[in-house]
């Protein structure tokens, strides 16, 4: 049974169609890409699915349970974390309270002291989030969303503001996760060549539809995602 | 040729953390000079540097003369910031938006108005929307065109690509080149996508942890064998 289900969900804005009939799935243990151009609903989808908004039609379902009738609260509670585009600390709590706000939504075995020795920024614990470069909030958010213990974890573009070699490095930071703490990933991000080396499969969002999905290597050979997300050169 | 922005062994801290240890730089008139460097290098203190965001010492020749260290000594002589994660105020419209990009100037602003429509026509068409409801692609967008209304000199400009489908970035970058070529507007861009930055800047940077470690021409750079391990990725 699939871990996460999203099934026919339509969300819209007024006459804006942020999703519109949109299903995929997440199997146990894997790593899911969803990528599209800007606005496409990527961003939406996660809201959905973490019951930040409430779909028009269409059902999500976590375990085989519909989550529809759970508040946002309950959804980290039944093991769904997330981080978020743009950043979402408490910028004037230090890193180790912004952590703590995690495993106080839900308490895993692992302490927020740990979990900051495991993203390697338990030196910096005492410092305010707000004063960090943008790339180590991102992994703030990322031991922030850990200490809930999750099953289910939603990245959203964790690779802004790294370099290439840095990249890198979070790829295989990913996948060591995944397999410390028996997560399943749903990955929202624009960096191709971190959502190509690493997701086991690949979903394509463009205007609030699913124009394609497969492995990595099956979309990036699709002719309308090239035509409408990764353009003539990848 | 005298440089239009100079830097002269310029240091910042935040509280305790000095982030940048005497970085010296210059710009040309009309030229596009990127910055590149892991996360934490100082890249973004540098810009905050000059647009006078950040506490510094040393000293910053703009225009020929000694820029005062505050932000609208910045503004007012001819310097346009346009933030990490783009700052546009999500609650006003695009044209609100733009409006207050020519807060330092008297007079009618139609005129630049329809130069940045003429480079983003997009923000025509949405020009009573909030910006909050823009896609990032839009808002960045915006974000370069209420620096345009101020008739720079220099924009300083913070990760472009930072939450944008990668055509998007091509296209952002393109009309950057355009504006500079045509306006004559020089650009200081911080860039994580190095390839493309290389390709349209005509000089660059590298900083490693708070400090110039490389420099030269586009070409230098890409011929340089750590530049293209750590952000090249070839």
């Amino acid at each position: 049974m699939p871990l996460l289900e999203v099934e026919n969900v339509t969300k819209r804005f007024g006459g804006v169609v942020a999703l519109d009939g949109v299903s995929f799935a997440a199997q146990p243990g894997e790593i899911v890409g969803l990528i599209g151009p800007n606005g496409a609903g990527k961003t939406t989808a996660f809201n959905v699915i973490t019951r930040l908004y409430t779909p028009d039609e269409g059902d999500v379902r976590f375990e085989g349970e519909s989550l529809l009738g759970v508040p946002p609260s309950g959804v980290v509670k039944r093991g769904i974390a997330r981080t978020f585009q743009n950043v979402e600390l408490f910028r004037g709590m230090s890193v180790l309270d912004n952590v703590r706000v995690g495993a106080h939504a839900r308490r895993g075995e692992q302490t927020p002291e740990d979990l900051l020795w495991y993203v390697n920024l338990h030196s910096l614990r005492h410092r305010p989030a707000s004063g960090l470069p943008y790339g180590t909030q991102k992994r703030v958010e990322l031991a922030r969303a850990l200490a809930s213990a999750p099953r289910l974890l939603l990245l959203d573009e964790p690779a802004g503001g790294l370099n290439h070699e840095e990249v890198e490095q979070l790829g295989t930071f990913i996948k060591g996760m995944r397999d410390d703490y028996e997560l399943t990933v749903l990955l929202v991000e624009h960096h191709m060549g971190l959502v190509m080396s690493i997701a086991d499969r690949v979903h394509v969002l463009d205007f609030g539809r699913k124009i394609a999905e497969g492995t990595p290597a099956e979309v990036r050979g699709d002719k309308k995602v090239i035509e409408a997300y990764l353009g003539v050169e990848a | 040729m005298t440089a239009l922005l100079q830097l002269d062994r310029v240091e910042a801290r935040y509280g305790p953390v000095k982030a940048l240890h005497g970085v010296s730089l210059e710009v040309g008139a009309s030229e596009l000079v990127a910055v590149l460097g892991a996360n934490g290098a100082g890249k973004t203190t540098t810009l905050r540097a000059v647009s006078g965001t950040v506490r510094r010492t040393g000293d910053v020749i703009f225009d020929g003369a000694k820029l005062a260290r505050r932000p609208d000594a910045a503004a007012r002589a001819g310097i346009a910031h346009v933030p990490e994660g783009r700052g546009t105020f999500s609650e006003l419209s695009v044209w609100e938006n733009l409006r207050l990009g020519a807060y330092t100037r008297r007079g009618s602003v139609k005129d630049d108005a329809q130069r940045v429509f003429k480079y983003f026509p997009r923000l025509e068409e949405r020009k009573s929307q909030q910006a909050g409801t823009l896609s990032g692609g839009e808002q960045q967008m915006l974000a370069l065109g209420r620096a345009m209304m101020a008739r720079p000199k220099l924009v300083l400009l913070d990760e472009p690509s930072l939450g944008l489908a990668p055509m998007l970035v091509a296209e952002i970058f393109e009309r950057l080149e355009r504006m500079r070529a045509e306006e004559g507007t020089a650009v200081l861009v911080v860039e994580q996508n190095a390839g493309l930055a290389l390709a349209h800047a005509a000089r660059a940077y590298v900083l490693e942890v708070g400090n110039v470690v490389v420099s030269g021409t586009s070409d230098e750079l890409r011929a340089n064998e750590s530049v293209r391990r750590s952000y090249l990725g070839y």
